[in-house]
C-alpha cells in the first residue's frame, strides 16, 4: 500500500497544534493499511517544532522551503503536492482555513473530490472510508474513497496525538515552478491573540441571556480563568452585531469538538446544539430549567447566570492556583 | 431534542398542506413577510408592547419590500399582488403583532384603497407611491364618539366655504391617527340625517384646525397608536374631495378591503399562539414529563390546529372568491367573525397552557390574547357580524 | 462587470433531518428546501457590485433537480438578472459538479464568479476552489471583505485567531463566508418580477463519482446529563464533577 502524505500547518515559523493531529490521523491510517507516513511542512526558513512529529507518528518529515511559503501560498503549496500526490494512497489536511482552501485545489489537479472535516478513518478492502458530519452536524455520512489517492481534511480536536516513537528523519524537497495569481500580503493578528473556536480545548460560549454586549465581560472572565479557552457566540448575538461572526458556533458558524463546551446563556436552538453536540462534556448555566441545552448538557446548574458564572470563575481560579 | 418545534423560527401550521394550494409566487411573499417579522418585529415586540410604542422605524422597511397597498396596481407604485397574497403579508404581521397588522391595514385597505376607489387620476398619482414607499402615512376617520356601529349616523360636516370645503367633527378610534400626515376623512355634505351626503376628504393632518391625541390608558394594541381626531373649520381646497365616493356605501367598502384583511391576520395570530404553546409543552417539564404528555394540553393543542385549520381553508377560499371577483360582503363578515374569535379562544389557551410563564411580555400568547380583544370589537363587532349574517340568512335585519 | 453566482438548493437549515429509506440520503418529505444561505451572500454580493457599478449582468447558475428553478427564481426576485439551470437527476459529488459548473461558466466571459464557501447540506466547501482550478481562474475562499479596485481584489478572510489579507487579479472566483453583507429580502415587486427574467435550462449528466456514500445515519444521542443543582451554591459541586468524573479541567 502507498504510504500518507500529511500536509502540516505551520504559522510564524512555528508548528501549529492541529499539525500534529494531522500526523496523528495520518499514523493510524497507516498502520491499518501497513505503511508508512510523510509529513511535509512549507516554510521560507527553519519551522520549530519539527523534532516533535516523530512521535505523533511521522516517518519521514519533507520540507518544502521557498520565500513565498514565509506565508500560504495556494498556487505554490498546491503545485508542491500534486506533484507528490500521486506516490501516495492519501493525502490528509486539517479542516482549518489553510485547509479547506488547500485540499479542494489538489483534488482538482488530481480530478477528485476531497473529503473534508472528516472525523474518523477506517480502513476496508484496501479503501480509505471516511466519516464526517452533514447538514451540520445534523447526520452523519460515510463515505468510501475511491480515487487512487484520497484527499481529506480532518477536523481539529477530533484525533488524539499518543506517543507513536516514530523516525521523523527530515528530509528537504524541491519547489516546482508555479504562477501566483493570488498572493498572500498579510496577516493581521487581532491586539490580542484570540484563541479560535474551532481549535480550542475549552470553549466558554454566551447568548442572549447575557442581555447586553457588555455582559460578555462575564465569559472571557471564565475563559481567562480556564486558561486556553476561547469565547464563542450564539448566532442570536452575533446577529445582534454583539460579537464577531469568527465566535459563531453552529450553522451559519463554526461545528467545534472541544474537550469542555460552557454554555452560558444560550437556550440551545437546534442549529446551536448541532454544532456543539460533538464536544467531550458540555456545560449549561441557564435560568430556564426547561431550555433545550441541558438535553445535551452533561451537567447543567439552573440560576441566574450574573450569579452562578462568576463563582464558577473564581473557584476555577482557585483550583488552578493550587495547581 | 426530536421535536419539531425546538427550533426558534417560525416555520407555520399547515396541517392539511394548504401550501400546496399556494402559488409560488404566494408561497415566496409569505415567506419574504415572515423572515422580516422573525427578523426585525420579534426581536422588539415584546418590550414595544410593555412600552405602549408603535415601532415606527420600521415602516422604511416595510414600505421598501412593498407590504402596503400590495393588492394596488404596479403603476401606482404597489406591489399588484392578488388578494391571497395580500391576505398572506396580514396573517404574516399579524403573526407578530395585531398592532402591526393594524397599521399596514389601515394604510392599504383604508386610506390606498379608497384614493385607489374613488380617488381622481392625479390624486392616485400623487398620494398612492408615496403611501406605498411609507414616505407617507395614513388614517382611516369614519367612527365618531357616538357613531361606532353605526357609522351613517356620523355628524361630522363639510361644507362649500372659500372657494373649498370646511371640516368640522371629532373621530375616535382612529388607528395611526397621531403618526398620520394624511387622513381620509368621512364627512356628510349635506344633511346630517342623509347618510347618501357622506363623501371622503383627503386631509393634510398639517392642516390648520385639524389636531390628533392618542387616547391613553389602552390595555390592548398597546403597539400600535389610537387616537382622536379634532376637525375645526379645517379648510381644504376643492381637489380634496375623493370624486367617486357617494354615501355610505364607500366607507363600508373600505371596511370590507379591511376586515378580509383582518381575517388573514388573525390566523397569523392563532398560528403564533399554537407554535408557542406547542413548543411550550414538548419542552416543559412537569412530574417527570412534558406537559405536552397530558391530555389536557394535547386537548387544547387538538383543538387548537383544529380551528386554525378550518381557518385556513376558510380564508383561502375567501380570497380565490375575492380574486374572481364573487367576494360577499357578507362572507367577508363569516370570516371575519369566525377568525377573530378562533384566535382570541387560540391565544387564550395558549396562554393557560404557558402557565405562569404566560403572563410575561417575553413570551407571546397574552400580548395576543389581549389584542384580539380590539380586534373582535373593531372593523364591525363580533356582535354586529352576527347580525349581518343573520340579516343574510333571513332577509330581516335586526339592527 | 459580468458576474456569476453559483447557487445551490438545500433542505432548510431548521430542517429536522429523517434518514430515507435508502440509509444514504435524507427523507425530503415535509422538508422545506432553501437558497444555499452562504450562496445568499454571493447573490447580494454580486447586486450590490452591479448596482453600485450602475452596468454589468448577473446570472445565477444552478446546478439541481428540476425543482431548483424555484431557488434560482428566488435569486432573480432579489434581483438577479437571468438564471440557467444545469439540470440533473440528483446531486453529483463535488469534482463532478465543478466540472459540470466550470463547463458552464467557461464560455460566459465573467470577471467575477462568486459562490458561498461551502454548501450547508453535504458541507464540503469545495465546489469553489474546484471550479476556480478547472477555469485556471484565480480563487480567494471564505471572503468576509471584498474590495475590487480596477482590476486588483483584495480580500479578507478569517484564519483561526487572525485575518488573512489576500490578492488577486481579475477574473477570479470569490466564496462568501458570513459577514461579507446582509442578503436582502426579495421584495414583493421583485417576486413578481422574478417570473418574467429568463431561465435557462440545460440537461447535463454527471461523471463517475468520486465516492460512494455509505451510509447516513443521525447523530449518537448524548447520554443523559444531570442538572448539578441551582444557582451559585452548585458551583463548587459542578467544578468537582469535571475535575474528579469528567477530568475536564
Amino acid at each position: 500500500m502507498s504510504p500518507m502524505l500529511c500536509v502540516l500547518e505551520q504559522r510564524d515559523g512555528t508548528l501549529r497544534k492541529v499539525s500534529h493531529e494531522i500526523v496523528a490521523a495520518g499514523r493510524k491510517v497507516a498502520d491499518a493499511m501497513s505503511t508508512t507516513v510523510d509529513a511535509l511542512v512549507f516554510g521560507h526558513d527553519d519551522v520549530e517544532g519539527l523534532d516533535a512529529l516523530g512521535a505523533c507518528g511521522a516517518d519521514r518529515v519533507l520540507v518544502a522551503t521557498h520565500d513565498t511559503f514565509r506565508l500560504y501560498s495556494p498556487e505554490g503549496q498546491t503545485a508542491t503536492i500534486a506533484g507528490l500526490a500521486a506516490n501516495y494512497s492519501t493525502v490528509l489536511f486539517a479542516a482549518t482555513a489553510t485547509g479547506k482552501d488547500l485540499a479542494p485545489r489538489v483534488a482538482a489537479r488530481l480530478e477528485t473530490s476531497c473529503a473534508t472535516e472528516v472525523t474518523d478513518i477506517t480502513v476496508a478492502e484496501g479503501r480509505v472510508v471516511v466519516t464526517r458530519p452533514v447538514y451540520a452536524g445534523r447526520a452523519i455520512q460515510q463515505l468510501r474513497m475511491m480515487a487512487s489517492t484520497a484527499v481529506l481534511s480532518i477536523r481539529p480536536n477530533t484525533f488524539p496525538v499518543t506517543d507513536a516513537g516514530r523516525p521523523g528523519t527530515l528530509e528537504s524537497i524541491p519547489v516546482p515552478e508555479f504562477t501566483a495569481n493570488v498572493e498572500v500580503v498579510e496577516v493581521k493578528a487581532p491586539a490580542e491573540a484570540a484563541l479560535d473556536v474551532g481549535e480550542a480545548a475549552i470553549v466558554v460560549s454566551g447568548g442572549r441571556g447575557l442581555k447586553e454586549p457588555e455582559n460578555f465581560s462575564l465569559i472571557e472572565d471564565l475563559a481567562d480563568a480556564f486558561g486556553q479557552a476561547a469565547v464563542g457566540a450564539s448566532r442570536a448575538v452575533v446577529d445582534a452585531g454583539w460579537r464577531d461572526h469568527s465566535a459563531q458556533v453552529g450553522q451559519t458558524g463554526k461545528t467545534v469538538s472541544p474537550g469542555l463546551y460552557v454554555a452560558v446563556g444560550i437556550s440551545g436552538a437546534i442549529q446551536h446544539l448541532a454544532g456543539m453536540r460533538t464536544a467531550k462534556v458540555i456545560v449549561a448555566i441557564n435560568r430556564d430549567k426547561d431550555a433545550p441545552i441541558f438535553k445535551v448538557a452533561d451537567y447543567g446548574i439552573v440560576g441566574d447566570l450574573f450569579e452562578v458564572v462568576p463563582r464558577l470563575t473564581a473557584e476555577v481560579r482557585k483550583l488552578r492556583a493550587e495547581g | 431534542m426530536s421535536s419539531p418545534a425546538a427550533n426558534s423560527r417560525f416555520t407555520g401550521v399547515d396541517f392539511y398542506e394548504a401550501d400546496r394550494l399556494l402559488s409560488e409566487e404566494e408561497r415566496a411573499i409569505r415567506d419574504t413577510v415572515r423572515t422580516w417579522v422573525d427578523d426585525n418585529l420579534m426581536p422588539i415586540i415584546g418590550d414595544c408592547y410593555v412600552e405602549g410604542r408603535f415601532p415606527k422605524e420600521l415602516i422604511g422597511g416595510m414600505g421598501e419590500l412593498g407590504f402596503f397597498g400590495a393588492n394596488l396596481p404596479e403603476a401606482y407604485g404597489c406591489a399588484g399582488l392578488n388578494n391571497v397574497a395580500y391576505g398572506l403579508i396580514m396573517q404574516e404581521l399579524e403573526r407578530g403583532d395585531s398592532g402591526v397588522r393594524s397599521f399596514a391595514s389601515v394604510q392599504g385597505a383604508l386610506v390606498m384603497y379608497p384614493i385607489f376607489a374613488f380617488g381622481a387620476e392625479e390624486q392616485k398619482q400623487y398620494w398612492l407611491p408615496r403611501l406605498a414607499s411609507g414616505e407617507e402615512i395614513g388614517c382611516f376617520g369614519l367612527t365618531e364618539p357616538d357613531f361606532g356601529s353605526n357609522p351613517a349616523g356620523l355628524v361630522t360636516t363639510a361644507r362649500k366655504g372659500d372657494g373649498g370645503w370646511v371640516l368640522n367633527g371629532t373621530k375616535m378610534w382612529i388607528t395611526n391617527g397621531s403618526q398620520a400626515t394624511v387622513a381620509i376623512v368621512w364627512a356628510k355634505v349635506g344633511e346630517v340625517d342623509d347618510p347618501a351626503s357622506i363623501r371622503g376628504f383627503i386631509v393634510p393632518t398639517n392642516t390648520p384646525g385639524f389636531t390628533a391625541k392618542d387616547q391613553k390608558g389602552k390595555l390592548s394594541l398597546r403597539a400600535s397608536d389610537t387616537s382622536e381626531l379634532h376637525l375645526q373649520d379645517v379648510h381644504l381646497p376643492v381637489d380634496a374631495l375623493l370624486p367617486e365616493s357617494s354615501g355610505i356605501k364607500s366607507p363600508l367598502m373600505c371596511l370590507t378591503q379591511a376586515r378580509y384583511g383582518i381575517a388573514w391576520g388573525a390566523i397569523g395570530a392563532a398560528m403564533a399562539c399554537y407554535d408557542e404553546a406547542l413548543r411550550y409543552a414538548v419542552n416543559r417539564v412537569m412530574f417527570d414529563r412534558p406537559i405536552g404528555q397530558t391530555q389536557i394540553q394535547q386537548v387544547r393543542l387538538a383543538d387548537m390546529l383544529t380551528e386554525i385549520t378550518k381557518a385556513q381553508l376558510l380564508t383561502l377560499q375567501l380570497g380565490r372568491l375575492k380574486d374572481d371577483h364573487l367576494l360577499t360582503p357578507q362572507q367577508v363578515s363569516l370570516a371575519k367573525r369566525n377568525n377573530v374569535n378562533m384566535a382570541t379562544e387560540c391565544a387564550r389557551e395558549a396562554r393557560r397552557l404557558l402557565g405562569a410563564n404566560g403572563i410575561l411580555a417575553e413570551y407571546h400568547s397574552m400580548r395576543h390574547m389581549a389584542n384580539l380583544e380590539s380586534v373582535y370589537t373593531y372593523e364591525g363587532t363580533h356582535d354586529m357580524h352576527s347580525l349581518i349574517l343573520g340579516e343574510k340568512i333571513t332577509g330581516l335585519s335586526a339592527f | 462587470m459580468k458576474i456569476a453566482v453559483c447557487l445551490k438548493r438545500v433542505p432548510d437549515t431548521t430542517a429536522k433531518v429523517v434518514i430515507a429509506d435508502d440509509g444514504v440520503s435524507i427523507d425530503p418529505t415535509g422538508v422545506k428546501f432553501v437558497p444555499n444561505p452562504y450562496d445568499e451572500y454571493a447573490i447580494e454580493e454580486a447586486i450590490a457590485r452591479k448596482t453600485a457599478a450602475g452596468e454589468g449582468e448577473t446570472v445565477v447558475v444552478s446546478l439541481g433537480t428540476d425543482a431548483a428553478q424555484e431557488t434560482i427564481r428566488s435569486a432573480l426576485a432579489m434581483g438577479i438578472d437571468r438564471g440557467v439551470l444545469l439540470q440533473i437527476a440528483e446531486h453529483p459529488d463535488p469534482a463532478a459538479a465543478a466540472a459540470l459548473l466550470a463547463d458552464e461558466l467557461a464560455t460566459g466571459g465573467y470577471d467575477l464568479i462568486l459562490m458561498g464557501k461551502m454548501a450547508v447540506d453535504d458541507s464540503q466547501h469545495q465546489v469553489g476552489p474546484q471550479v476556480a482550478e478547472r477555469l485556471g481562474m484565480a480563487c480567494i475562499t471564505a471572503v468576509a471583505h471584498l474590495k475590487i479596485d480596477g482590476g486588483t481584489v483584495t480580500a479578507e478572510r478569517e484564519i483561526e485567531g487572525a485575518v488573512e489579507v489576500v490578492r488577486c487579479g481579475l477574473p477570479a472566483v470569490i466564496t462568501c463566508d458570513k459577514g461579507l453583507n446582509t442578503p436582502r429580502l426579495p421584495a414583493l415587486k421583485g417576486i413578481m418580477a422574478a417570473k418574467k427574467k429568463p431561465l435557462d435550462i440545460k440537461p447535463v449528466t454527471a461523471g463517475e463519482s468520486a465516492f460512494e456514500v455509505l451510509s447516513l445515519t443521525l447523530p449518537p444521542d448524548r447520554p443523559p446529563g444531570r442538572i448539578v443543582g441551582e444557582g451559585p451554591d452548585a458551583v463548587p459541586e459542578l467544578v468537582r464533577l469535571l475535575r474528579t468524573e469528567a477530568k475536564a479541567i
